[in-house]
């Protein structure tokens, strides 16, 4: 039997208090993000009013699991409902999907029971993330 | 040993696409309920979700067992499946065995277990080749006192 067995270092563990605490100089509404970028809304229509100053982008959502950044929003152009479920699990507030992909009506019926604000843009990854970072939004993680 | 408050366990079905992350989300929803942290939610959610996407990326099926004391979190999923034939490999960040149906739902980029260790204060992984792996989580509570 091969077994891997340790405690991890004490440095990584989370302090209290840490990770609700990444508010940046230049938070926007979703209402906002969703104007600048000329989305449509898929979900969440009722939380526009929701303020987010970080934001994290990837395809891959290990990558986006991999560094904490709770009430963030979501950069993507992976549609599966996965990306509805890693928001959950990370307590992330938003998913913007790029380069105009669209999830399913199973995934944004999950976003809706979960509260998550999904949001469509036919902008690609890279001017997304271009046009949010030149409005005050800052990367995550 | 502090006494067990909650015990809960689910079964994960390996190849049931469609189900993955149900798990992980009851883990999450019961431990809010129950007023824990949320920095604690997130990483138990984390641990979850990755070790219930490997089960159903890699595995027959497997359990997920949530044991909560005054204490700790315990997440312990053992599964029936193929085993992990290099542990250090399998640790390691970037490495992946995934397959292109497992990459389009953007999982197999070799994050899983590096990010249930590194979301555990400890954390134990048992293989044997041909029937199963085990992964132990826990996350300490006195932490965030």
């Amino acid at each position: 039997m091969r077994c891997f067995r340790g405690t991890v270092p004490v440095q990584i563990r989370r302090e209290p208090g840490r990770q609700g605490e990444r508010r940046g100089a230049n938070p926007m509404t979703l209402a906002a993000i969703r104007d600048l970028l000329d989305c449509v809304v898929l979900a969440g229509e009722e939380r526009l009013d929701t303020e987010v100053d970080t934001a994290v982008a990837a395809d891959g959502m290990s990558i986006v699991l991999a560094t904490p950044h709770p009430r963030a929003l979501l950069i993507t152009g992976l549609t599966h409902i996965q990306s509805v479920r890693t928001a959950n699990v990370a307590d992330i507030s938003s998913i913007v999907y790029v380069r105009g992909n669209r999830p399913n009506a199973q995934a944004v019926e999950l976003a809706r029971s979960k509260g998550i604000v999904l949001l469509a843009t036919r902008l690609g990854m890279f001017d997304t993330c271009g046009i949010l970072r030149d409005s005050g939004i800052k990367g995550a993680g | 040993m502090a006494e067990e408050l909650l015990r809960r366990s689910f079964e994960v079905r390996g190849g049931d696409f469609d189900k993955a992350g149900d798990t992980s989300g009851e883990v999450r929803a019961i431990l809010i309920d129950l007023g824990i942290d949320p920095g604690v939610v997130l990483r138990a959610g984390v641990i979850t979700f990755e070790a219930e996407m490997n089960v159903v990326m890699y595995a027959e099926k497997g359990t997920v067992t949530l044991i909560l004391t005054e204490e700790e979190i315990s997440i312990d999923v053992a599964d029936k499946g193929p085993g992990i034939p290099d542990v250090d490999l399998a640790m390691q960040e970037g490495y992946s065995t995934a397959s292109d149906e497992m990459r389009e739902m953007g999982f197999g980029y070799g994050m899983g277990l590096p990010n249930i260790r590194k979301n555990s204060d400890v954390f134990t992984l048992e293989t044997k080749i041909g029937r199963g792996t085990r992964i132990s989580s826990l996350i300490r509570l006195d932490s965030y006192d």
